[in-house]
C-alpha cells in the first residue's frame, strides 16, 4: 500500500510505499504503476516505478497536484491487475575480453572467479524497474556474499551489452553509456530496440531472469 | 527526390530537431526531451504559420549555417540570437521574433546566440523526419528520434516535405527577460541536508559550470553538507529536480534527464522558471527562492496565460 503521497516539485506526486527494498514492496507498486497506466487519466504524462517508490507526473496546463492525489487515493489495485511477468533466459559471456572487473571483485569478495560465476549464473533474479537509461533493468537479489559499491570513479563509455553489479543488484547496459557498475560479462543479446515501439524493452518490471553463460565462440556467432 | 532541401554548411556545437517531446516513457528510461525552452519553440512555429507543434532545430551557443535549394519558404529565428541571412550579393543581420521568406541559394548563418544558450530555428513548412513514439525529438544519449538521435553534422541534407501555402510575414516584440532567482520547491529529501547545508542552499549564490547540457546543468559554489545519507534507493526524477551528490555540488535535471537516480533531492525548480533557467549560460550567477506548491501552481498559471497571450498577438 501507499504509507505517504507528497509532491515532487508542481508537476508530480511522490507516492512512497516504504524504506525497503524488496519483492512484496516493489510488486505493489507494479501494481500501482500497471493499474493507473492502463486507466489513462487525463493529464498524467509519465509514470515512474522503482524499489519502492512510484513517480506520476503530468501536464499542469491540464490537471494539479490535488487532483492527482485525490485520484490515485481512490485506485483500488490490489486485485485488480494481473502482474503478467515473464521469464526470461540471458546468455551472458564472462570471458575476460568483457568481465573488466573480476580482478576486483575476486578481491573484494575474497573469492574466485569460478565461485563468483557460479554464485551468479543460473539463480532467478526479479526485475524491480527498469530506467536510467533506456530499457537498463535492475535485477535482484544477489547473494549477500556478492555485493559490492559502485566503482570510486564511473567508466565514461561502459560498452553496450554490459552485465554488471552492484550492492544487491545486477543490470544491463543497454548502450554504451557512463556507468559506476562492476562490469562481470557481456550480452550480445539487444535488451533494448528503439525500432520496436510497442515493445522496446526486452525485460519489464516484474518479469525474472536467469543468466546463462556462454563461450566467447557461442557469443560470436550469436548473431549470425 | 524532394526539390526543396537544407544544406548543412557549418552544423553549429549541439544542434538538433525538437518538438513537444514524448510522454509515457519514463518507466523504461526515455525521458520528454522535447524543445528546452518551450516558450520560444511555440512562439518560432507560430512566426511561420506552422502548426505549434511542429518540429524546429533547435541550436546551442554557436548556430548552423544552412543553404536552401527550392521555393521560396518563411523561417523564424527565436531567441536572443545574432545571425545574418545571405541572399545572391548581399548580406544582411536578421532579427528575432519576425519571419523571412527565402529562396533558392539563399544562406541562413546562426553566428551565435547573446548571454543565452538555445534558439530555435523554424521553417514554414514540414520537414521530412523520422518520428519515435509520435516524436522527432533528437535524445542524443539514447540515439532516439529523427537524424538516427544524432546532432547535425556537416554535409548533411534535410528535405523539406512540404511548405506553407500562407506565407505572411509576421513579427512580435517579445524581449527574453532575465530571472533573478529561481524559485524552487522543497524537496523529498531537504532534511538529508544540514541547517548550514539549507540555509547555504537558498541565501548563496552558484555558479552555473560548463558541465551542462541538454541532461542536467551542474552548479559550481559553496558546497552544501549532506548529514544524513549521501545515497538514497534509485527513484524516479523529472525535469527540474535539484539532486546533491557526495561532493556537495548541486545538478539540476534537464530535459534529457536520466529517469531514475540515487542521489538526495533538496529542491525541484517550479515549472514557471524552467524555460528561463535552461537560458542561463556557464559562468552566470543562479539564486534559488523557496515557494510552495500551490504559490508555484498560481505562476505557472500565470505565465501559461501570458504565452497563450503573446501567441495569439502573432
Amino acid at each position: 500500500m501507499i504509507k505517504n503521497i507528497s509532491n515532487l516539485g508542481d508537476a508530480a506526486l511522490y507516492c512512497d510505499f516504504g524504506n525497503e527494498v524488496n519483492k512484496s514492496i516493489n510488486s505493489q507498486v507494479i501494481k500501482y504503476f500497471k493499474t493507473i497506466k492502463e486507466k489513462k487519466f487525463e493529464g498524467i504524462n509519465n509514470l515512474t516505478p522503482s524499489y519502492n517508490k512510484l513517480i506520476i507526473s503530468y501536464d499542469l496546463k491540464k490537471t494539479n497536484f490535488k487532483e492527482v492525489k485525490n485520484y490515485v487515493e481512490n485506485i483500488n489495485a490490489e486485485d485488480s491487475i494481473d502482474i503478467n511477468s515473464k521469464k526470461l533466459e540471458i546468455p551472458v559471456c564472462c570471458h575476460e575480453n568483457f568481465s573488466m572487473d573480476i580482478k576486483r571483485l575476486e578481491e573484494i569478495l575474497k573469492l574466485s572467479r569460478e565461485k563468483i560465476l557460479e554464485n551468479f549464473l543460473n539463480k532467478e533474479y526479479f526485475c524491480y524497474m527498469t530506467g536510467f537509461i533506456a530499457g537498463m533493468p535492475f535485477l535482484g537479489d544477489l547473494d549477500e556474499n556478492m555485493r559490492v559499491q559502485r566503482l570510486e570513479t564511473p567508466r565514461v563509455k561502459v560498452p553496450k551489452g554490459s552485465v554488471a553489479l552492484t550492492e544487491q543488484f545486477a543490470n544491463i547496459y543497454t548502450f554504451e553509456s557512463p556507468g559506476g557498475w562492476n562490469i562481470l560479462g557481456n550480452t550480445p543479446l539487444d535488451v533494448f530496440d528503439s525500432s520496436k515501439e510497442d515493445k522496446p524493452n526486452l525485460i519489464n518490471p516484474g518479469d525474472t531472469v536467469i543468466f546463462k553463460e556462454i563461450t566467447l565462440d557461442q557469443y560470436k556467432n550469436y548473431n549470425e | 527526390m524532394s526539390s526543396n532541401y537544407l544544406d548543412i554548411i557549418r552544423p553549429g556545437i549541439n544542434t538538433t530537431f525538437q518538438d513537444k517531446g514524448r510522454d509515457h516513457l519514463y518507466h523504461i528510461g526515455i525521458p520528454f526531451s522535447g524543445a528546452m525552452d518551450n516558450r520560444n519553440y511555440l512562439i518560432a512555429n507560430k512566426l511561420v504559420n506552422n502548426n505549434l507543434d511542429s518540429a524546429v532545430i533547435e541550436f546551442a551557443y554557436q548556430g548552423p549555417h544552412i543553404k536552401y535549394s527550392g521555393e521560396k519558404i518563411n523561417f523564424a529565428i527565436t531567441g536572443d540570437v545574432i545571425f545574418s541571412i545571405k541572399k545572391e550579393d548581399t548580406e544582411i543581420d536578421g532579427n528575432c521574433y519576425q519571419s523571412y521568406q527565402i529562396e533558392d541559394g539563399d544562406e541562413i548563418n546562426i553566428i551565435s546566440t547573446n548571454k543565452s544558450v538555445y534558439g530555435y530555428l523554424a521553417l514554414g513548412g514540414e520537414l521530412d523526419l523520422k518520428f519515435q513514439w509520435n516524436s522527432c525529438a533528437i535524445n542524443t544519449k539514447a540515439n532516439i528520434g529523427s537524424n538516427d538521435g544524432k546532432k547535425l553534422d556537416v554535409g548533411q541534407r534535410i528535405n523539406v516535405k512540404k511548405i506553407n501555402s500562407n506565407k505572411d510575414i509576421k513579427k512580435t516584440n517579445y524581449i527574453n527577460t532575465k530571472i533573478e532567482n529561481i524559485r524552487v520547491i522543497k524537496g523529498t529529501n531537504f532534511d538529508y541536508f544540514s541547517e548550514e547545508g539549507k540555509k547555504i542552499f537558498y541565501e548563496r549564490e552558484f555558479t552555473v559550470s560548463k558541465l551542462s547540457d541538454r541532461m542536467g546543468m551542474r552548479l559550481e559554489g559553496p558546497k552544501i553538507d549532506n548529514i544524513v545519507n549521501t545515497n538514497i534507493k534509485s527513484e524516479g526524477l523529472i525535469k527540474g529536480v535539484i539532486q546533491v551528490p557526495a561532493d556537495g555540488n548541486p545538478i539540476i535535471m534537464l530535459s534529457d534527464h536520466g529517469t531514475i537516480g540515487g542521489y538526495p533531492k533538496i529542491g525541484v525548480v517550479a515549472s514557471v522558471d524552467y524555460d528561463r533557467l535552461v537560458q542561463m549560460s556557464p559562468g552566470s550567477k543562479i539564486k534559488f527562492k523557496e515557494i510552495n506548491l500551490s504559490d508555484a501552481e498560481t505562476l505557472f498559471k500565470l505565465y501559461e496565460m501570458e504565452t497563450q497571450n503573446l501567441l495569439s498577438q502573432i
